[in-house]
């Protein structure tokens, strides 16, 4: 078995391959095929993601955990002095994972709710795919670069032609603010392979950068990272583009597009820049701790049910980034174990959203009650990610968070003690959105025929209740893999931090 | 493998009946979830034999749960005689709400799911009381708090039913917000989260000083005072007390078993299972005292004035459980658990027996409208009879004739004047406390008993004429409860408070010689029989104290002794005169008071208050936030202010509908591939 050759190689561009072949049947059909293409297209796309899955839970069995190193790893020359470089770690591994653990469920989502440039829809989806599961898989920082800007082009189309009625506004909502990041983390990108003569990664990963350097590659990567997360104040984006874009768009926004905010953090910002990350991390604290306190009141007064989730994605987020910079063990395994167990939860909850609103074509929660009585095994869905999201033990959700808190618990109270009250608040919002959609009397006349989840349906959610609950019952399954690519981490980041202190250099 | 067959046997039936109803059918469900919960009653019996008086303690591991680095904690059963108490209460009186949910929900069309939301509760509880490290104990917290939660909000269709589930989930995670700083704080402080590896550590971190929030506070204090907060939660305690009565909105069984004999107690069970801990915190334990003492006072005064049955049960609920509460402020942990054990059974008694009423008037709650229901209802009326006389306190001290609650709450009382005496914080002032809520406790319980069992039936004549007496399977329940009851107190009085308490406990809590009411003039008689034997159980750092203080010779005074009583009877006569003597007397008083019957009436205006400066707040910030802060400020500043300054392009870009997307798309590529090809370039020259 350990002579898979090229199995990142596969793994990313196997979608690929599924979008050229469904471009190519479009393009050569005959006129009168064309709608055999379209009624085919989702099958093709399910079965290209499915393959996909499996050769990434091949390459899971061909990882080994104990080794903190990068693995699977695949460098070819290119030209020029371009390498393409591949590998995953135990960081990178689960990510790719919740990708193409994810992207099956879409596409099965998608199936029947999607009426209209079926192919082309799926092409979006299956080129996504190959760019998410690259930017996770890339070990070149300029592929990473390419990989992690090109993704947005995609989700754009997604928003923009398949999306509600306001979608070019939330597409141009997406582009200003990410149109900033990008152009500062290119001119880090650069500035780093000029500095460090190299755009490996894993040399980028042991070079030490002058501290002052640090601070300006820290802001701009921190420019692209932050807005992707989405921290606060740099969200705002995200509830009009969750609310526009199609569910399956919104599950792979919210289930694997943010996590490369994340990603970025525990990948470059950490290691590359210790001594900056530990001179910002105050800030990005008290931005965690205002994402999670604002953002959960702002979730509470929400009348749409999908604005209503991706503001409390916000707040989510804002633990993944608290748990990051408190840089210490409890603090990225929970961080990590947050990121993965977010891409289930708020996965899960907008396909939630997605039946309701495949049945009512409505997202607002007013005309929305007592559903409980006409869809039993629906109402128990949302009950289990109800309690997920609002964190309950047992579930994947309270892991992230604990670990998280107990991490940045050590390094200051004060936050700790600030985005406990996420707790409370996630409560809040999360039972009453519940009580108003599921509880009381079913006023809306129109809500009488409505009917509970289809097989299709179950099938796209019992993945997402199993994981949810293994993750929260048995979390060692996924820290076990992250544990020692994460110690290695804090190893180099003591490293980074000791050597300037040896040094006696201020970063100011 | 008995201790995973009494915790898992009624998650199995949960699962069965909850996820299966189709299969099962409805009495299958029931007869599922019951059978398990018999047997893991029966089997919990064995277990509290075996435990506390064969001296079997046993810790069964299951699974790992997480270990990140030193951050772990183990799915794991920890059977102590702690441990095994609460098993009994807790599987007993479920065993028993199962077999009354037979008779009580026989209307109700949604069985499976209610016996299986019982049961999912059960298996909670049983985590929680079973756990060995502060994780375990802190799943099963939220786990019953999501049961509560499904339970009060059961019928789904009254709005004031699902209020109330929010409320008690909401106002529970206040404290879960202090019991999870408190897990952290724990951790940070002892580097561990196991009960044997904190508890052991105490004496060690007793002078460590923690730097939280601003504060330099003693950590040991600082930790102990944030599990208090969770343990406020739950026990619904004075500030966090709100959501209890409201949850007297679900089923009646439910407000037996959740509200009033087991979840409640959690909160209790954790002081006293990290008595350790509390007894190297004098402040945080006056605390305890103080809010204790507070709850026990508040909560009788509003129960003196209610009207709905269940609502009077509710604050008596309360009440009681601000007795164990400062019972454990005081150090008596053992006392506090004779409480809680002895209450289960009345309280859940009262509770069964309220329902029984409610369902023999046909679901009418308001005691102003029932009256004379004794000879409709005979055995119902002699249930809560005894309930009563337990709840009371009823017996003649210095003796051992008495019921369930004469031994556990004279215990308390006594054990505060002791306290008091030996110059422990707020004992003197907890036992006043003691008396006075013991008197209002009397009033308000006759004038339950009054109001709905004697004098004329004062309600619709039709409803009283078909009120008749409730099915057997609701009965048998109220039976087995009425006989513990009667003998809880005097049959384990001297295990768990008197001369054998510390062969009997063996360290699972702290077991204080000074406060022991075994030296209480109220126990004489145990105290004579006191046993060596019993002090060679007894673990080292308790073992001497007791023989000490017997020959301190600590004596309750006979007026200290009788004073419980004289409340008692006083309450009692003082009901009797309003109620049955004077009729209509209450209700002249109620509408002639201008402050004190509406102050009492409305709660103290907690809700109201809670009201008006949390959640109009809190909806205000909310909105505040979204409107003012996202929508004017960063959008404002960010991309719409912008977005006037392109507006032309803008309202183009709209015109071109998705076209501008494609456009943006293909200039992105575009631009992409024009830097990679400026940088590779540059590299290659840089070489």
């Amino acid at each position: 078995m350990s002579d898979l050759p090229h199995l990142l190689s596969l793994i990313t561009f196997t979608p690929l391959i599924g979008a050229l072949l469904l471009i190519l049947f479009k393009a050569f059909a005959r006129a009168d095929d064309k709608a055999v293409v379209e009624r085919n297209a989702p099958a093709v796309a399910l079965v290209t993601s499915l393959f996909t899955f499996v050769l990434s839970v091949l390459a899971l069995i061909e990882f080994n955990p104990a080794d903190p190193a990068f693995q699977l790893v695949e460098d070819v020359n290119w030209f020029a002095g371009f390498h393409y470089r591949m590998g995953v770690d135990g960081i990178s591994i689960l990510l790719v994972l919740l990708t193409t653990f994810l992207m099956p469920l879409c596409f099965i989502a998608s199936m029947g709710s999607i009426k209209s440039r079926i192919t082309e829809y799926m092409i979006a989806f299956l080129v996504l795919e190959t760019l998410m599961i690259g930017v996770f898989c890339a070990l070149d920082i300029m592929m990473f670069y390419v990989f992690f800007e090109a993704g947005l082009i995609p989700m754009y189309l997604i928003i923009g032609v398949w999306g509600g009625d306001n979608r070019v506004y939330a597409s141009f909502k997406f582009f200003l603010y990410t149109l900033l990041g990008s152009v500062l983390m290119l001119v880090a990108v650069i500035t780093m392979i000029n500095v460090a003569g190299t755009s490996n990664m894993i040399e980028l990963l042991s070079f030490d950068f002058a501290p002052g350097l640090q601070t300006w590659l820290w802001l701009a990567f921190f420019a692209s990272f932050a807005v992707k997360l989405p921290m606060w104040p740099f969200h705002t984006w995200l509830p009009d583009a969750h609310v526009q874009a199609p569910t399956a768009g919104s599950v792979v926004l919210a289930g694997v597009l943010l996590k490369m905010g994340g990603y970025g953090f525990i990948r470059f910002s950490l290691p590359m820049f210790p001594l900056a990350s530990q001179y910002f991390a105050p800030v990005v604290f008290a931005l965690s701790v205002i994402a999670i306190i604002y953002t959960s009141l702002v979730a509470f007064r929400q009348t749409d049910m999908k604005k209503l989730i991706a503001y409390s994605s916000v707040a989510h987020m804002g633990f993944v980034t608290m748990g990051l910079f408190a840089m210490n063990l409890a603090g990225l395994q929970g961080a990590m174990f947050q990121m993965l167990s977010h891409g289930l939860i708020s996965g899960a909850l907008f396909l939630i959203v997605g039946v309701i609103y495949d049945r009512m074509h409505t997202r607002e929660i007013a005309a929305y009650g007592g559903l409980v009585h006409r869809m039993p095994v629906y109402a128990a869905i949302f009950l289990l990610f109800t309690m997920a999201n609002v964190g309950l033990p047992a579930t994947s959700g309270f892991i992230g968070e604990i670990l998280t808190l107990v991490g940045v618990f050590r390094v200051n109270t004060w936050v700790a003690f600030g985005a406990t009250t996420g707790i409370i608040f996630s409560a809040i919002y999360a039972l009453n959105l519940y009580r108003e959609v599921m509880y009381g009397e079913m006023q809306n006349t129109k809500l009488a025929k409505i009917t509970d989840v289809t097989r299709k349906e179950l099938i796209t959610f019992a993945p997402l209740v199993l994981g949810t609950l293994i993750l929260g019952v048995l979390p060692t399954l996924v820290t076990d893999i992250t544990g020692p690519a994460i110690e290695a981490l804090i190893e180099r980041i003591d490293a980074g931090l000791a050597l300037a202190a040896s040094g006696g250099v201020d970063i100011g | 493998m008995m201790y995973l067959a009494i915790v898992f046997l009624p998650l199995l039936g949960a699962a069965i009946a909850g996820l299966l109803p189709k299969l099962t059918g409805i009495v299958g469900a029931q007869l599922i979830t019951t059978s398990m919960l018999i047997i893991s009653a029966v089997l919990s019996i064995y277990a509290f034999y075996d435990v506390g008086y064969l001296g079997h303690e046993k810790t069964v591991q299951i699974a790992r749960w997480f270990a990140i680095g030193s951050f772990e904690a183990n799915w794991m059963l920890r059977i102590d005689t702690l441990t095994a108490v609460m098993l009994v209460v807790v599987t007993f009186v479920s065993s028993l709400v199962h077999v009354y949910s037979w008779g009580y929900m026989a209307d109700d069309p949604h069985k499976p799911r209610f016996f299986a939301y019982l049961s999912l509760f059960t298996f909670a509880m049983l985590m929680l009381v079973t756990a060995d490290n502060f994780m375990q104990i802190f799943f099963g917290w939220e786990g019953v708090g999501l049961a509560s939660y499904l339970l009060i909000g059961f019928w789904y269709k009254k709005p004031t039913a699902n209020a109330a589930a929010i409320k008690a989930f909401v106002t529970n995670r206040v404290g879960d917000f202090g019991f999870a700083l408190g897990i952290m704080a724990l951790f940070t402080i002892f580097g561990s989260l196991s009960f044997d590896a904190v508890f052991g550590d105490v004496a060690s971190k007793s002078d460590q000083v923690f730097h939280f929030l601003w504060l330099e506070i003693n950590a040991i204090e600082l930790v102990a005072f944030l599990l208090f907060v969770g343990a406020m939660g739950k026990s619904a305690q004075f500030f966090l007390h709100v959501w209890l009565p409201d949850a007297m909105e679900g089923p009646t069984p439910v407000s037996a078993l959740i509200h009033a004999a087991t979840m409640v107690t959690a909160g209790v069970f954790l002081v006293v299972r990290c008595a350790p801990l509390f007894d190297a915190a004098p402040v945080t334990s006056m605390i305890v005292t103080m809010v204790g003492a507070m709850t026990a006072f508040f909560a009788a005064t509003v129960g003196l004035v209610q009207n709905d049955i269940k609502r009077v049960v509710a604050y008596s609920t309360c009440s009681q459980l601000g007795y164990m509460f400062f019972a454990a402020g005081l150090g008596m942990y053992n006392v506090a658990m004779f409480h809680l054990f002895t209450h289960a059974f009345f309280k859940a008694l009262l509770f069964l027996g309220a329902g029984s009423v409610i369902v023999g008037m046909h679901h009418e709650q308001d005691m102003r409208y029932m009256g004379g229901l004794w000879s409709k209802m005979p055995l119902s009326w002699a249930f809560m009879l005894i309930g009563t006389l337990a709840l009371t306190g009823f017996g003649i001290p210095g003796t051992s004739f008495g019921f369930a609650g004469f031994h556990s709450k004279d215990a308390i009382i006594e054990g505060a004047w002791l306290a008091g005496e030996a110059g422990i914080a707020f004992g003197t002032p907890a036992f006043w406390v003691g008396v006075i809520a013991a008197l209002m406790t009397s009033f308000y319980s006759w004038r339950v008993i009054f109001m709905t069992f004697h004098g004329k039936p004062k309600g619709d004549v039709h409803t009283f004429e078909h009120a008749k007496e409730s099915s057997i399977s609701m009965l048998v329940p109220l039976a087995l409860l009425a006989a513990g009851a009667i003998f809880a107190g005097v049959a384990f009085k001297s295990d768990f408070v008197g001369s054998s308490s510390a062969g009997f406990w063996r360290g699972s809590t702290v077991v204080e010689g000074v406060l022991e009411p075994a030296d209480t003039g109220h126990a004489v008689v145990e105290a004579a029989s006191h046993e060596p034997a019993a002090d060679a159980h007894a673990a080292p750092e308790h073992g001497a104290a007791p023989a000490d203080e017997h020959g301190g010779g600590h004596h309750v005074p006979l007026w200290v002794l009788w004073a419980p009583f004289a409340a008692m009877i006083s309450g009692l006569a003082f009901a009797y005169w309003l109620y049955i003597r004077n009729p209509g007397l209450a209700t002249k008083w109620a509408k002639e008071s201008k402050f004190l019957h509406p102050f009492l009436y409305n709660k103290w205006y907690f809700d109201e208050l809670y009201d008006e400066v949390l959640v109009k707040n809190v909806k205000r910030l909310g909105d505040w936030f979204w409107k003012g802060g996202d929508q004017r400020m960063i959008d404002g500043f960010g991309p719409n202010g912008f977005a006037y300054l392109t507006a032309a392009i803008a309202r183009q870009a709209a015109r071109l509908q998705t076209g501008f997307v494609y456009h943006y798309a293909f200039l992105m590529l575009i631009g992409l591939v024009g830097f990679v090809t400026w940088i590779l370039m540059h590299q290659s020259g840089g070489h």
